[in-house]
């Protein structure tokens, strides 16, 4: 039963119980347990420069976490980001090998490729309102990876100017230069949620689109805004990706879209849209990085690494209706 | 008059998208065979035919799952582990008879879609999440078992490599046991109790609830029929290529997606028909097949399905909206 201060004012009043119950301190456990975990299975993991190196590993798929927690708090999906990738990263690989354009413009076109796909596909979706979100990112997945193979092939390009590398392999400092890019779009991804009225807005469209409809929310430029940030961030990550590979090819960054999903949602963002925050979803890209260096440190098979991470999702999605399915009325209650 | 229209009008809701799609596969497949007379021949047709045949029997499943307003994008991992687990068991004693293999794969698919619906069911995870989760799990441990080997053709029986390869009266058995699951199917959708169920808790799962039906009951049996699906489709794709890989059927799902959605099927639940889902997979058969004869090169291929299946939904937007406009107009005179 809620207290009747909290009736009257509509705010919860603070209780350390339920701070503590946040899904996004459960994440920090989970985050502590892993490096417990690495610590324990390999004596090479507990060194500062190992584990701010393998950052290096996982976080060009990270930059495309941060906008689909906004694709995902509308209650919509965006599948086609890995085909984004490849194709704005093949472009870029195209105008340096055969156009021989500077590589600072090469950069720009690749962003601007990820953000026109993005765009395209916040066009459909926003004009189309009958079709589903999946099933016009399902064709366009298949279509930009599709275009991504008409121009290269099934060849690699890429030989890209030296200061390229620096993107994924470079340091300042002793910090990696992609987790502080990562960390700079994350506060800013952040804000953008928490901090503004477009992230309220975009809570408002989650929770109730007919509503926010209805209070008089622009859902259609929102949309377009989202959609075209996503592929603009998916572009970002073509650049780091294709800088750690060295090279583009038209099968890169399959399944990037699957696993960006998965990180969000296990980030505790509900899939029906209208919930979750920023940061659950940022502990819960570097949970699965860690443990995934950590498997790879005792040469643990690739194989076993899927199944973990698999179930993991599954399991750690359950985990709060397992319990919640012992009380009958409290479920009533809160739904 | 007015029961002739609103027969037509109803004859429009209902079989828009089915005569919409026939005519654009005549449309294709006329244009294809000016190009090339030979995509009209026996062989080309049985060829595409039994091509289709795994992609329409998936799309039954992943019909039934969308219309209860779920997806499983797990089927392509569940089809690689049941091929691997047969394939390695056929591997093990040759002399296997080929329906004790359909009947392993059959179990295994059935064990993974079990798996499933707890976790969709009993712990009420997102569809989209739980089937993502074990995408991964059973890809993962497709790799496992098989020790990251593959079986190729030389490790398999021959009556093995018959189930996909064999005939019975002249037609391919992939095309006779895909015949046969469509006529189950509409039986079981149209027909049984349990099948208008199936409708109902996809249109208003809460309705169906109050009006007595047990949902739980009904989602649980429609995962497992999935995976027994994709259990059945594994062993069949696996005797049809001879050879079982960690990477079988990769990406796959989505294709069988395609199809549901090129049918008609809607995301949000509750409506879908076999007719449609039929000729949604008979049209990605078709493009599969046509593109090479005309010698579109493949690295154009899923550019063009791609586009064709925008196309496809877009149009079909333009057509709802004009017969909800017609029919507006009617009732205000």
């Amino acid at each position: 039963m809620p207290k009747r201060k909290e009736l009257i004012t509509g705010r919860k009043s603070f209780s350390f119980k339920r701070f503590f119950l946040q899904w996004e301190w459960l994440l920090v456990l989970a985050f502590i347990a892993v490096n417990i975990f690495d610590a324990a299975i390999s004596p090479y993991f507990l060194d500062m420069n190992n584990i701010l190196s393998s950052t290096m590993n996982f976080l060009d798929n990270a930059f495309i976490v941060l906008p689909m927690v906004f694709v995902i708090m509308l209650g919509e999906i965006d599948i086609s980001v890995g085909s984004t990738v490849a194709l704005s990263a093949v472009v870029m690989g195209v105008f340096y090998d055969k156009f021989h354009t500077p590589m600072w413009l090469a950069v720009l076109i690749c962003l601007a490729v990820g953000a026109l796909c993005g765009l395209f596909n916040g066009m459909i979706i926003v004009k189309f309102k009958e079709i589903a979100p999946m099933i016009v990112t399902l064709s366009t997945m298949t279509m930009y990876r599709g275009i991504a193979q008409i121009i290269i092939r099934d060849q690699s390009g890429g030989n890209f100017a030296p200061w390229f590398k620096f993107l994924s392999w470079g340091y300042l400092g002793s910090i990696p230069f992609i987790l502080v890019v990562f960390a700079v779009a994350a506060v800013i991804f952040g804000l953008l949620l928490h901090k503004t009225n477009f992230g309220r807005r975009v809570y408002a469209i989650g929770n109730n689109e007919i509503a926010s409809l209805y209070s008089g929310i622009q859902i259609g430029r929102i949309k377009l805004i989202i959609y075209t940030l996503t592929g603009f961030m998916s572009g970002v990550a073509a650049l780091f990706l294709s800088s750690r590979m060295g090279s583009t090819r038209s099968d890169m960054a399959t399944g990037y879209e699957l696993n960006a999903i998965a990180m969000v949602v296990l980030g505790g963002v509900n899939i029906m849209g209208g919930r979750g925050r920023m940061i659950g979803a940022i502990i819960a890209v570097f949970i699965i990085g860690f443990l995934k260096y950590g498997l790879g440190l005792i040469n643990m098979s690739s194989q076993v690494v899927l199944i973990v991470i698999g179930l993991l999702l599954a399991v750690s999605v359950a985990l709060p209706n397992i319990k919640k399915s012992g009380g009958k009325q409290r479920k009533t209650e809160e739904a | 008059m007015g029961k002739r229209t609103k027969n037509l009008g109803r004859f429009q809701r209902d079989w828009s998208r089915q005569v919409g799609l026939t005519l654009f596969i005549i449309a294709v497949s006329v244009a294809v065979d000016i190009r090339n007379p030979r995509f009209f021949s026996v062989v080309n047709l049985s060829d595409m035919i039994s091509n289709t045949a795994i992609l329409s029997i998936l799309a039954i499943g992943m019909m039934i799952v969308i219309i209860t307003a779920g997806i499983d994008l797990s089927i392509a991992s569940t089809m690689a582990l049941s091929g691997m687990v047969t394939a390695l068991t056929v591997q093990a004693n040759r002399g296997l008879s080929p329906m004790l293999a359909l009947l392993i794969g059959l179990a295994v698919g059935v064990l993974c879609g079990g798996v499933i619906s707890v976790f969709v069911v009993r712990f009420s995870v997102a569809p989209i999440i739980a089937t993502l989760g074990f995408m991964n799990a059973y890809r993962g441990l497709t790799y496992l078992v098989s020790h990251s080997n593959w079986v190729g053709p030389g490790q398999m029986s021959n009556g093995f490599m018959m189930i996909a390869r064999g005939k019975i009266l002249g037609i391919n058995n992939l095309v006779i046991i895909a015949m046969l699951l469509y006529l189950l199917a509409f039986y079981f959708l149209n027909y049984t109790r349990f099948g208008r169920q199936i409708y109902a808790v996809g249109s208003n799962a809460e309705s169906a609830k109050v009006s007595g039906i047990n949902t739980n009951h009904v989602l649980f049996t429609v995962y497992v029929i999935m995976g027994a699906f994709a259990g059945l489709a594994g062993v069949l794709w696996v005797s049809k290529f001879a050879s079982a890989q960690g990477d079988t059927a990769l990406g796959y799902e989505m294709n069988v997606i395609a199809a549901c959605v090129l049918g008609g099927v809607s995301l949000r639940g509750g409506s879908g028909k076999l007719s449609g889902v039929l000729l949604g997979s008979l049209l990605l058969g078709i493009l599969n097949d046509a593109l090479p004869l005309i010698d579109v090169s493949p690295f154009w291929q899923s550019a063009i399905q791609g586009a064709i299946i925008l196309v496809a939904v877009i149009s079909n937007v333009f057509f709802k909206r004009r017969v909800e406009y017609k029919t507006l107009a009617r009732r205000n005179i």
